[in-house]
């Protein structure tokens, strides 16, 4: 046990919240939609895809982030250019998802020497952050934030209203792909975190909780933003304390913010007010 | 000048003619109701005059021009879909979503899209509606949100696809006057589709009804008679009136009322 007042003192540690604080926006903003549109199990799937890419990238002897960058890219961007077809066509992603898994484990099998680097993909190594992987990490935050800005009004139209939009001259496919591009550039980004097994925990738990609390788009955008930085940070800050591992803390935190979430929501005098 | 001008258009869905060299014109402030067995092409047709279909022959004119997507002068409401069952968002952010929805950059509404969406949902008398989750209101409730959405931009032609799907019929008469005031008021052509013609009846000017890839444009006594309508189906269909309503019968089968059963059993209806 120990006492957080020593925190900061650590090298680590100061990398490990700037990474969280950098990773927590992008997923907040990125999970809002992906919950909105009702993709979350497109989200799960591609990070799975990124084990493969990561482990692929150690065994020729790249760094893990871009492998797992590249694959999650192609594979958002496939997902997005089916569009229609995939829709309802869970045993396919499944399918796909387990083989990417095989695939990651074989990769790994052929390069004993890192082990440890399983462990570390599929439950997050945030406390390994190194200064570069930081600015990486920010760089490719900046690019899916703006990327999301750029289509979000499109994208929200098309994800309430495909016909209608796609009247009005919305092309639905274009839409479709570049957010599942942005969606796969913030996988990569989570999985340094909490590692791709666990990639729901920080796209999806925040987001969700924020749409059982508001009705309100920005309201909502905006919480699930906070609430994906406060459990990230506070994940961060029990570990700390217990020396447990950060990943439990966050799917912990995420996972109980929810449940209150949606056991709030039957409260109604917590129920959403409208302007008068 | 005709809101909708169909010059010998031949359409198909799905590889398969839906509807073979139609010639029409839908007249300026015109409610026009659209009738005709499932697969007859009503959806086709408003995608065909949204720009959403390409024409295998023919040509079609809008509001005076040649037929193209994104025409903002067109409102469209779609057929309903099971995905905003589950929509944790308000009314109000749903039809907002529509403001200038083709452009890129943040769903921004401004000052002058917010008073554009409270003057549609102010049309539709859903002012009330617009502060609830889409998630928990009624189906009449929500074809009046669709409706607003479907104002946005002060469309000077409605295309409405089977506004009166799964709606008990207290509300389809509701939906059918409101969209008749409306109609009446800003002085708009309205397509209106729909499964059987009696929730129809007195409010529209004239009827379209498809079938066989042919279609037949005229008043309720001209087009809903035994001998136009066998000739779009096909078999011989009797016409009955009844109490103030008209039945469409296949020998001892009532034929609209069956189509509309049918759509209830296949929920993805689109055609």
């Amino acid at each position: 046990m120990r006492t957080p007042d020593a925190m900061f003192t650590y090298d680590f540690m100061q990398n490990a919240f700037a990474a969280a604080g950098i990773v927590a926006v992008v997923s907040g903003l990125v999970g809002f939609f992906l919950v909105l549109r009702a993709q979350t199990f497109a989200g799960h799937a591609l990070s799975h895809v990124g084990f493969a890419g990561a482990t692929g990238a150690v065994l020729v002897g790249l760094p893990p982030l871009w492998g797992l960058v590249a694959l999650t890219l192609a594979a958002g961007i496939g997902m997005g250019f089916l569009g229609e077809r995939l829709h309802q066509r869970d045993v396919a992603i499944g399918i796909v998802l387990a083989m990417s898994l095989g695939c990651g484990l074989l990769f790994l099998h052929f390069f004993t020497a890192y082990a440890t680097q399983a462990t570390a993909l599929l439950f997050g190594n945030i406390l390994g952050v190194d200064a570069e992987t930081i600015w990486t990490l920010l760089g490719l935050g900046i690019v899916a934030v703006t990327a999301l800005g750029a289509i979000s009004r499109p994208l929200l139209f098309a994800s309430l209203q495909p016909e209608l939009a796609e009247a009005k001259g919305v092309s639905l496919r274009f839409v479709s792909v570049l957010f599942l591009a942005v969606v796969a550039l913030a996988v990569a980004e989570c999985a340094q975190i909490v590692g791709v097994l666990l990639v729901f925990a920080l796209m999806v738990g925040p987001a969700a909780a924020a749409q059982q609390c508001t009705l309100r788009f920005w309201h909502g955008i905006a919480l699930a933003v906070v609430l994906a930085l406060a459990e990230a940070w506070l994940g961060l800050v029990l570990a700390f304390i217990t020396d447990w591992p950060t990943s439990f803390w966050i799917t912990t935190l995420s996972g109980g913010v929810y449940l209150l979430a949606s056991l709030t929501r039957n409260l109604p005098t917590l129920r959403y007010r409208p302007r008068p | 000048m005709s809101a909708i001008e169909l010059s010998n258009v031949t359409l198909t869905f799905a590889g398969r003619p839906v509807l073979s060299n139609i010639t029409l014109a839908v007249r300026d402030h015109e409610f026009v109701g659209v009738l005709g067995p499932n697969g007859s092409g009503k959806t086709t047709l408003m995608r065909a005059i949204l720009g959403l279909v390409p024409l295998r022959t023919g040509t079609i004119r809008v509001l005076g021009r040649p037929v193209a997507t994104g025409n903002p002068a067109v409102g469209y409401l779609p057929q309903m879909r099971g995905l905003l069952d589950t929509m944790r968002l308000s009314g109000w952010d749903f039809v907002a979503s529509g403001i200038n929805g083709h452009r890129w950059g943040l769903p921004l509404s401004g000052a002058a899209g917010r008073r554009e969406v409270g003057w549609a949902l102010e049309m539709v008398q859903a002012q009330d509606l617009a502060r609830r989750p889409l998630a928990e209101i009624s189906g009449g409730e929500r074809q009046r949100l669709l409706l607003a959405q479907a104002l946005l931009g002060r469309p000077r032609l409605l295309l409405l696809d089977e506004p009166l799907i799964s709606l008990d019929p207290h509300h389809q008469r509701a939906v059918v006057e409101l969209v008749r005031e409306l109609q009446r008021e800003l002085n708009i052509a309205v397509l209106f589709s729909a499964h059987e013609i009696n929730p129809l009846l007195g409010a529209l000017d004239r009827v379209l009804y498809l079938g066989g890839g042919q279609a037949a444009l005229g008043t309720v006594d001209e087009v809903i008679t035994g001998p136009v309508l066998s000739k779009l189906y096909g078999s011989p269909i009797d016409v009955v009136h009844l109490n103030g309503g008209i039945f469409v019968m296949a020998g001892c089968l009532h034929v609209e009322r069956d189509a509309h059963r049918h759509a209830h059993a296949g929920r993805h209806v689109h055609v």
